[in-house]
């Protein structure tokens, strides 16, 4: 007993400040890309550009965009620019609402706008998660795992991950969605109670990620399942998923990192 | 004689393709299963489709005493008599094989599919509309005592998918079968076919929790080909962070154990202190699990001297703070107790199904890549192998600690005495119709990539053995004679990757 009480002092508490307290990323951490079109050379063709994914698309008007979506957030993707115009930011706020704004034309992103209030009254202080990995590589549920351990603490919000669909009020996909269990993701979605919630965690799940193109899988989430959160990464960190759930459930205002 | 092993194979060094013998299939069953029976095992075994219409059969061996590999091969068509009769090694491979290239090897006690997907290395490629991603055979024990539990592919936790259907007797399981395959994605035809930056991306993929694992034996693999040799400092940089994964693995490991047997205190402070590693790697990569860092020719990451003291500040408080959480946990006669026969392995089962890394070490078989088939910084600098013999869920609790241990020393000392110069060179163009084998130690073992280049000098196969490959199979075995509630805490002491099975 004494022996555990000098451990459990020596190891004291570490919950992260979040959301009070700044953000502490590393030098090297790649958060939200950036894109400065004004550095675009005449002959650049886009899309060449960030070779090893998808991350330059072309917009409608023949202009380059930047698809936050489908970055992988390889150090390639900025270096295949030779002219500095993408760069990755410290920013983890990457969390969308809707696909089409993850396409943006520099790299801004809208901050996740709440639910209405009928669903913020539902969830907003007890949300509960089911995880389905369908073709992922273990990284982005290694992520939601560790939501649960002493630093994210998702808990102290009221949102955890639950056993059965039955109890869940939300279904969360990573991966980009595997022939092979696509039958289940679809039994799993129709096990939980309406109104439920769809949240697609990592490149895969918005796009197939690195497997986009290949036979056996369906390039991410597919389109019949209403998504009411994108969330990008390879994988995501912890803080940008828990930002992203945070703003659904408005506990986060615009310009504060603390909850409203 | 085939020479199977005089062709000068090694770890990480290419050889022509032209110099691996084709033997008649006789002849190629008996140099494997001799080989098998005398020191040597299956470090890999697969199909190359060749025109017209029929397939080769390659096998990759390993004498762990002497560091070296052996290849042979055959050409086989649509069916040909299976090693499994004679050498039960090639089991699970010979199951891969069927899957992969759609050849029969006739006499094979179990052709169930193994990730259930249609041929993708086949001679003729059938449509996939057709497949029936459904049939998987399950054997059922008959009697009016035994009842059946299913369970997945969705389970409770955050965890990859895989079905598991048990036979028991009251709470005793009798016998259990894994059906896996829900992860499948394509992995190695996407190697084969993608350019090499997406396809390191892809490296980097094929299990999320070994990153650095999988992309360094895929750049050493295309290194090999192109006759790269990396910096002494890249290959410190590799094989520090290599640890950095082990470490930040094991730990968790660790503390996914004291949770499922409601061991709360460690399972925080553990869980914590992967975070750190994790934290650490994210430093140095700029990414929690080391994406980014390891690229055909060395690395995109130096580590200054600022950072070098800024490491080693952090990972001797972690050593310091380890200790204590691992022998209050450890100590705790109960916790002991718990883990005790839970799962047990026997040391001859898993020589026969060829097990490897720390579920191999509990059970008293010392393979360790690092050690048997040194490469990099590994050939300069040893970590000591950590073995225990019980082989139950405690002996694999105690190889990690041991492992944990003995890489955070290792690494605190490397980071500390980084060779200079530079940490990547160019690597080129691919030499033609080659073929290298590029074993790497894991967290959870052996991982080996083996890649074959075309006359143009472009990959034609890349096979991919994760160590779950090996391990799986030796998970079911384990399981009889348990109860069906302790199957979760046998898992978590095996903590096979379904990502990297299922490919």
């Amino acid at each position: 007993m004494l022996r555990f009480l000098r451990t459990r002092l020596q190891q004291g508490t570490r919950t992260s400040p979040f959301p009070g307290g700044e953000a502490d990323f590393p030098e090297r951490f790649r958060g939200r890309p950036t894109f400065d079109p004004s550095r675009c050379a005449e002959d650049c063709a886009p899309g060449r550009a960030a070779r090893p994914s998808d991350l330059v698309t072309t917009g409608d008007d023949g202009r380059p965009r930047l698809d936050i979506g489908a970055c992988l957030f390889a150090p390639e993707e900025a270096a295949a620019c030779p002219h500095q115009s993408i760069r990755f930011t410290a920013d983890h706020r990457l969390a969308s609402r809707a696909r089409e704004e993850l396409v943006t034309p520099d790299g801004e992103l809208k901050l996740v706008e709440a639910l209405d209030l009928k669903m913020r009254r539902l969830f907003g202080r007890s949300l509960r998660l089911r995880s389905v990995a369908t073709g992922s590589c273990n990284g982005c549920e290694s992520e939601l795992v560790a939501l649960g351990n002493v630093v994210f603490d998702m808990a102290r919000f009221g949102i955890q991950f639950v056993a059965s669909p039955r109890h869940a009020d939300g279904l969360v996909i990573t991966g980009a969605v595997s022939r092979n269990m696509t039958a289940a993701l679809y039994r799993t979605y129709e096990a939980i109670p309406e109104p439920r919630l769809v949240i697609a965690v990592g490149a895969c799940a918005i796009n197939g990620g690195p497997f986009r193109g290949s036979p056996e899988v369906t390039n991410g989430t597919p389109s019949d399942l209403a998504v009411d959160l994108w969330v990008p990464g390879c994988p995501p960190h912890p803080l940008t998923v828990l930002d992203g759930l945070l703003r659904l459930l408005g506990r986060l205002s615009d310009k504060d990192r603390r909850p409203s | 004689m085939s020479g199977f092993d005089s062709l000068g194979l090694r770890n990480r060094r290419a050889i022509p393709l032209g110099s691996i013998v084709h033997e008649p299939i006789d002849a190629f069953r008996r140099t494997v299963g001799d080989a098998v029976r005398n020191e040597w095992r299956l470090a890999a075994f697969f199909g190359l489709p060749e025109a017209p219409g029929s397939t080769r059969l390659l096998a990759i061996l390993a004498d762990d005493q002497r560091g070296e590999l052996g290849a042979t091969s055959t050409l086989v068509g649509d069916r040909y008599p299976a090693l499994t009769p004679d050498c039960t090694e090639a089991a699970y491979f010979e199951r891969e094989v069927a899957e992969q290239c759609g050849v029969t090897p006739e006499g094979h006690p179990n052709l169930n599919p193994v990730r259930r997907h249609p041929p993708d290395h086949a001679v003729a490629v059938p449509s996939a509309d057709t497949f029936d991603r459904e049939r998987y055979l399950f054997s059922q024990i008959e009697s009016m005592d035994i009842h059946e539990v299913a369970v997945g592919p969705v389970h409770a936790g955050i965890i990859e998918p895989g079905h598991f259907r048990f036979q028991a007797h009251g709470e005793e399981v009798l016998d259990l079968q894994i059906m896996l395959g829900y992860q499948h994605r394509g992995v190695e035809r996407l190697l084969e076919s993608l350019d090499r930056d997406r396809a390191v991306l892809v490296a980097e993929s094929i299990a999320g929790d070994t990153v650095i694992g999988h992309a360094g034996a895929y750049c050493s693999a295309i290194e090999a080909l192109a006759r790269v040799r990396k910096t002494p400092r890249a290959q410190a940089i590799r094989g520090i962070t290599l640890e950095l994964e082990r470490l930040a693995n094991h730990i968790g490991d660790l503390g996914a154990i004291a949770g499922d047997i409601a061991y709360q205190p460690a399972a925080a402070y553990f869980g914590r202190m992967r975070g750190e590693c994790l934290n650490i790697l994210m430093i140095l990569s700029g990414n929690r699990y080391g994406r980014g860092l390891i690229r055909p020719g060395g690395t995109l990451f130096d580590v200054p001297p600022a950072m070098v003291t800024d490491l080693r500040d952090r990972l001797q408080r972690l050593r310091s703070e380890l200790a204590p959480v691992a022998n209050l946990m450890l100590g705790h006669a109960s916790v002991q107790a718990r883990l005790e026969g839970v799962g047990k392995l026997p040391r001859e089962t898993g020589l026969e199904l060829g097990v490897v890394g720390p579920v191999a070490r509990a059970c008293d078989i010392p393979r360790d890549v690092r050690h048997d088939h040194p490469y990099g910084l590994f050939r300069f600098a040893h970590v000591p192998v950590a073995t225990a013999w019980a082989g139950d869920a405690l002996a694999r609790t105690l190889v990690r600690w041991l492992e944990v241990q003995r890489s955070l020393d290792f690494v605190i000392e490397q980071v500390t005495s980084l060779p200079k110069g530079p940490i990547r060179v160019e690597c080129g163009a691919l030499r033609p119709n080659e073929l290298v084998v590029a074993m790497s130690e894991g967290w959870r073992g052996e991982i080996v990539h083996v890649a074959i280049t075309d006359a143009a000098g472009l990959v034609r196969r890349h096979k991919v053995v994760d160590p779950s490959f090996h391990n799986w199979p030796a998970l079911a075995v384990s399981m009889p004679g348990n109860q069906i509630s302790d199957f979760p805490l046998c898992n978590k002491s095996f903590n096979l990757s379904y990502a990297g099975h299922d490919l």
